[in-house]
């Protein structure tokens, strides 16, 4: 059954040609999915089993191991609030407790305008700028409840709060599921080639030249 | 002397001493390829290509180039791992970067990826590594970013894929990014994970994915910041390299430190020679404890690393030393704590972390994490039983069987338990809970009774209770 825009499958297509085997593209391809719906629905993972020959459950059993995947619906923003060991120093679970009162929510939970989620994280490398929060896993350094609240804001208004920041990012944030805005392409006459393991059981050609000499 | 941390590179702190994998965090446009050529960018990978494969790995195994993921294993040496004629060989790039207080990859992805994808290249070229996969931490978006975007300008330049720099030697390098999993760090759990399964860890042995790795194939595994220092050392060479820090840990380091200190940051660091001291008050680094405060304690290494003090402050940032002393520099990640710390809370919070982490596969782990937060908890919030304080140590013991690697209490007289702890599980994460358990009971055990004999009373629910007083 489809479920990959016609798009959404090319690309799908040309990340499975990326592996030697295509069960490696799972995890790329349920953000894929994620990307597409905002989260993973049941006929993203029956596609996707489609699509790398393995079963649905298959799909479902590793992407149930992952936090990022969710296999129900969440809001337009995601807002992970860090609390591990350098941000609690610093005020991390303070933040987290004005996020919630601020959003009217608490850990996992999804406003009723549907706009904002909220998740209490483990450590997001960025200890030394703590405590911080990402908002769909963009990055807010040394926030504090003004920051937090001024993100909040720019995001119900519709502009983009990256801008303000001084993380080096700009832009938009995407919507929940959209992570890299900028794919990795191979054209195809550039690529090396990939082939699955048993068929390419040589020593790569540029080791001939350990033993060149030795010949001569 | 500008030491501020430049606003795009956050976090990154200039303190002149030698750079060799962060000289080009100074401009704004360090991510691109034209600022990379322009700055010696691919002269490594140049070099490396003039020479044989194998001439590229002795030069790598002479520079003694420590693992910067955690272990410190020796790269040159991890690379002679892979059997003799079995073919393909993969490399896999470890950029999942999650052990609490580490900070360093991100940067290193985010501000400089060019030189780790030239880095990437001459370890394939060296060992004969026919495909590369980049695995970058799910959550790190920017970094997806800017390695896909200097992926797409790398092949269309010729630096990656067919025929690299016009010569006999050939290599995709696929970007691919995980999706939240603490524990795909572990490299086996990281194949696993590129497999398109779980992510939880192999069953050892064999110890090392160099033999038995990807698909089966022989492995190599290495961490962003030791494939970030692979250009730098074959451009300028091994005896250059062993110029800068010590004799068993040579180069520079990035170290993160974070917490309460009034310049947190992270530093390029000469390994060896600078000690922690130097680090938390040193004018070039953290420039003392924040509101003139005391040191209460420091982590060493990350989440997973036994908790150091006051009397450790003059220990060099060297592997042996650190070891010996009963904890480890891990991922350069230093957490430093003033006196205002609550042990018991800081104890429970990186506690929580391995028990959320915990992929299940080992019972001890699996079990053992769950139930060292839950009474770490119930202790924290004035619930806590007499017998509690030796109930997590005997859990602890159940994970990581025998004395766990502690810090000496000269004041107690109470000896260092070396490094690395024991296992009963098959990766070190459940072992890792036990670090912060064990060092903060030896330190603050009165903090801990405390908080269980001013329970307010005992709840019905929870008798029989041992009375010990």
């Amino acid at each position: 059954m489809a479920y990959f825009t016609e798009e959404n499958l090319r690309r799908a297509h040309e990340i499975i040609d990326s592996y030697p085997r295509a069960k490696s593209a799972l995890i790329p391809l349920l953000h894929l999915a994620q990307e597409q719906n905002g989260w993973i629905t049941n006929e993203a993972m029956t596609h996707i089993a489609e699509l790398t020959d393995v079963t649905s459950a298959e799909v479902l059993g590793t992407g149930s191991f992952y936090e990022m995947f969710k296999f129900h619906p969440v809001g337009k923003y995601l807002i992970n609030v860090c609390t591990n060991i350098s941000c609690q120093l610093l005020g991390g679970e303070e933040l987290l407790h004005h996020a919630e009162a601020a959003l009217g929510i608490t850990d996992g939970e999804t406003t009723e305008d549907g706009l904002f989620t909220l998740e209490d994280v483990e450590c997001i490398a960025a200890c030394t700028e703590a405590p911080c929060f990402t908002v769909n896993y963009r990055y807010f350094h040394r926030a504090d409840e003004n920051i937090f609240d001024e993100v909040v804001a720019e995001l119900r208004s519709g502009r983009s709060p990256l801008d303000k920041g001084k993380q080096g990012d700009s832009g938009d944030i995407p919507s929940h599921g959209t992570l890299s805005r900028i794919q990795q392409h191979i054209p195809i006459d550039r690529k090396a080639g990939i082939t699955p393991p048993e068929d390419s059981k040589t020593a790569p050609v540029w080791m001939e030249k350990n033993t060149e000499e030795a010949k001569s | 002397m500008n030491n501020s941390a430049p606003a795009f590179a956050a976090g990154y702190i200039n303190n002149d001493g030698p750079k060799l994998i962060t000289e080009r965090f100074q401009f704004e446009d360090s991510f691109t390829l034209e600022r990379f050529l322009n700055t010696g960018g691919y002269n490594g990978l140049r070099k490396a290509l003039e020479k044989k494969p194998s001439e590229v790995h002795d030069e790598v195994r002479e520079a003694v180039l420590l693992g910067r993921g955690g272990a410190g294993f020796p790269a040159g040496v991890k690379w002679g791992f892979c059997p003799e004629g079995v073919w393909p060989r993969y490399l896999v790039v470890n950029g999942d970067e999650s052990e609490p207080g580490t900070y360093k990859d991100r940067l290193l992805m985010e501000r400089d990826p060019h030189q780790l994808i030239e880095g990437c290249l001459i370890a394939c070229y060296a060992l004969g590594l026919s495909q590369c996969f980049l695995y970058v931490r799910g959550e790190m978006a920017l970094a997806q970013e800017r390695i896909a975007n200097a992926l797409n300008e790398a092949y269309e330049a010729g630096y990656v894929g067919r025929n690299i720099l016009g010569q006999d030697f050939s290599v995709d390098i696929v970007l691919h990014w995980g999706a939240g999993a603490y524990i795909v760090g572990e490299e086996t759990a990281l194949i696993e994970s590129l497999e398109g399964n779980r992510g939880m860890p192999r069953l050892k042995p064999p110890y090392f994915p160099a033999a038995i790795g990807l698909y089966g194939q022989p492995t190599i595994v290495n961490n962003v910041e030791t494939l970030s220092n692979i250009p730098w050392i074959i451009d300028n060479g091994a005896s250059a390299y062993k110029e800068m820090g010590s004799e068993t840990s040579p180069g520079t380091r990035l170290f993160a430190i974070s917490g309460h200190v009034n310049r947190p940051g992270v530093y390029e660091v000469e390994q060896g020679v600078t000690t922690f001291r130097d680090l938390f008050y040193g004018e070039n680094f953290c420039q003392g404890i924040r509101n003139g405060k005391e040191l209460k304690m420091f982590i060493p290494g990350g989440g997973s690393a036994p908790w150091f003090f006051e009397e450790h402050l003059d220990l060099p940032l060297e592997a042996r030393p650190i070891g010996d002393a009963g904890s480890m520099l891990g991922s350069g990640a230093i957490v430093v704590m003033d006196e205002t710390t609550d042990a018991v809370k800081a104890c429970l919070r990186v506690v929580r972390f391995f028990a959320r982490e915990s992929c299940g596969k080992c019972s001890p782990c699996r079990e053992g994490t769950t139930w060292e937060e839950k009474i770490l908890r119930r202790i924290y919030e004035g619930d806590g039983r007499p017998s509690d304080i030796e109930l997590l140590l005997d859990i602890g013991d159940n994970i990581s069987p025998g004395p766990y690697p502690v810090a000496a209490f000269s004041e107690q007289d109470l000896e260092a338990v070396p490094f690395p702890p024991r296992q009963t599980t098959i990766c070190p994460l459940g072992p890792s809970s036990v670090a912060p358990i064990t060092s903060a009971i030896r330190r603050f055990r009165t903090e801990f009774e405390t908080l269980i004999t001013q329970r307010d009373s005992i709840p019905v629910s929870a008798a029989p209770i041992e009375v010990e007083q």
